[in-house]
């Protein structure tokens, strides 16, 4: 059997889960529609109420199984850094400590999720069908960022609408035109660009620092400090994460680079670590 | 999904490991130091190891509060019980105690607790008080939602009678592990080690426990 482009299909829009059967119809039609009552215009079998219902083994992602956590970006002077950690979870169990959140689109352009993995692992191939068309054009036009970060808003409304959705919080980074571009888009289509986003935990614990420290004209260096500190505010209270993190810089001089795993250096030395109840015997 | 905000009705819990085991000469406790609310880490360097009296301590784990009320009832109890008997308490007698609390109000409670501790009658002793107020002496226990990823590892590792320093190294790896798979576990490792000369306190800072396969080592901290 020879892979099909199954994912954009005309008929059911971009990136939704559903038979093969559907066919695509023309919008603009060249005579008025001859009556077929008995034939449903998606071009499904007759007498089936849901297409959808036959034979479909696909299942609705009703709750996630393995997720990720907060992804936190951030633009500065020269483009845009984005980090999150390496842990896919399993419910509590921190099962996976290497999985990498973040994908490299093109040259200009990267996408990291929270959420579930398969799914973010399904927008991938998404993005990768987008790309592998533009690479055959050979006219070296590439999607911008804004332009991925549309298409995915749209991915994710549909899929919601069908009830059936991509159970991902997706941040869209990248450099245009010169500027840098930051967006997130929701697992049910909400959307937005800022010069700094966050999803998961970082919303409330890596937005204060952001808002605090984070200018559009930054320097590198105090971008990446400001990274750092947003990762490890993240890693000290949010129970599924790990002390490994990728940071992705986009710039407009040297395009994208996705890090090495790192880690960061916790502070557990104060004092009053040591023996909280020292001084209320029984305490805690 | 990004609406999770920690909140006041989710139950402040202590997602939890706990270990204890008895060495030749006293016991061990072992706890980690996390205590969640939902998502969110509201302590990240909590003392779970609670005296109940100078020589049996406990170990806490499930609702933070239930334990903590259970704790402070126990100790009243026991420091009434030793002004009476004018005599160091038994670590069994301490036991059933807190299984009296557990069971007796079974239906309100949701607290696993281990007690540990030495008496000069029997030595080091270790005592596991589960959720429905089941005790069992066992000479090693393990509790919290981080217990069951190290079931296999105390079954085979585990040896009667070892030194305090091996004790020590079993109670500190067995944790480790716990803590790196669990994630309503981590933070730093807290040990009290009881013997006929008391209670002595030790705690692991979280940066200096080894890691484990997939976790990055002290090297390739970048900042």
């Amino acid at each position: 059997m020879l892979p099909r482009p199954t994912t954009h299909s005309k008929a059911l829009g971009p990136g939704v889960a559903g038979p093969e059967l559907a066919v695509a119809i023309s919008a603009v039609l060249d005579r008025p529609p001859k009556p077929v009552s008995h034939l449903p215009l998606s071009g499904a079998q007759p007498c089936a109420v849901d297409p959808a219902a036959l034979c479909d083994p696909r299942q609705h992602t009703k709750y996630p199984y393995v997720t990720g956590t907060s992804v936190m970006a951030i633009k500065y002077k020269d483009g845009v850094l984005v980090g999150c950690d390496t842990l896919g979870a399993y419910g509590t169990t921190k099962r996976y400590k290497s999985t990498q959140r973040i994908y490299h689109v093109n040259s200009k352009c990267v996408v990291a999720a929270g959420g579930e993995i398969s799914d973010f692992q399904y927008i991938s191939n998404l993005l990768d069908e987008l790309t592998t068309d533009d690479y055959r054009f050979d006219d070296g036009i590439e999607l911008s960022p804004q332009e991925v970060h549309s298409y995915l808003c749209r991915v994710m409304y549909n899929r919601r609408n069908k009830f059936d959705p991509l159970w991902n919080s997706l941040v869209v980074g990248g450099v245009q035109g010169g500027q840098p571009f930051l967006g997130m888009v929701g697992m049910i289509g909400t959307h937005y660009t800022d010069s700094h986003v966050t999803t998961g935990f970082a919303n409330q614990l890596a937005r204060p620092l952001f808002r605090e420290r984070q200018r559009d004209d930054m320097s590198e260096e105090d971008a990446l400090q400001l990274m750092y500190d947003a990762l490890k505010v993240c890693y000290y209270r949010d129970k599924v994460s790990i002390n490994k993190f990728q940071i992705a810089k986009v710039t407009k001089d040297d395009g994208v680079s996705i890090s090495e795993p790192f880690a960061l250096d916790m502070r557990w030395d104060y004092k009053m670590f040591a023996q909280p109840t020292k001084w209320a015997v029984g305490a805690w | 999904m990004d609406t999770t905000l920690p909140s006041t009705s989710t139950p402040v819990s202590m997602g939890t490991s706990i270990i204890a085991v008895t060495f030749d000469g006293g016991v061990i406790l072992g706890a980690d130091s996390r205590t969640t609310t939902g998502n969110y880490i509201a302590n990240r360097v909590t003392d779970k190891i609670t005296p109940l009296c100078d020589n049996v301590y406990t170990l806490r784990s499930g609702s933070a509060s239930d334990t903590q009320a259970i704790a402070g009832y126990v100790q009243h109890f026991i420091a009434q019980h030793q002004a009476e008997e004018g005599d160091q308490i038994t670590v069994k007698t301490a036991a059933n105690l807190v299984k009296m609390m557990a069971y007796n109000n079974k239906d309100f409670l949701q607290a696993g607790l281990i007690v540990a501790g030495f008496d000069k009658h029997g030595g080091g002793q270790v005592y596991s008080i589960s959720l429905g107020g089941t005790m069992t002496a066992t000479p090693f226990a393990m509790s919290g939602s981080g217990s069951t990823y190290i079931h296999g590892f105390c079954d085979k590792y585990w040896r009667e009678k070892m030194s305090e320093q091996d004790a020590m190294e079993f109670v500190t790896r067995a944790l480790r592990y716990a803590m790196t798979w669990d994630a309503s576990s981590g933070g730093c490792i807290r040990t009290v080690t009881i013997t006929a000369a008391g209670a002595k306190r030790q705690f692991i800072q979280g940066s200096q426990i080894p890691p484990t396969y997939g976790e990055l080592s002290r090297e390739q901290v970048v900042a």
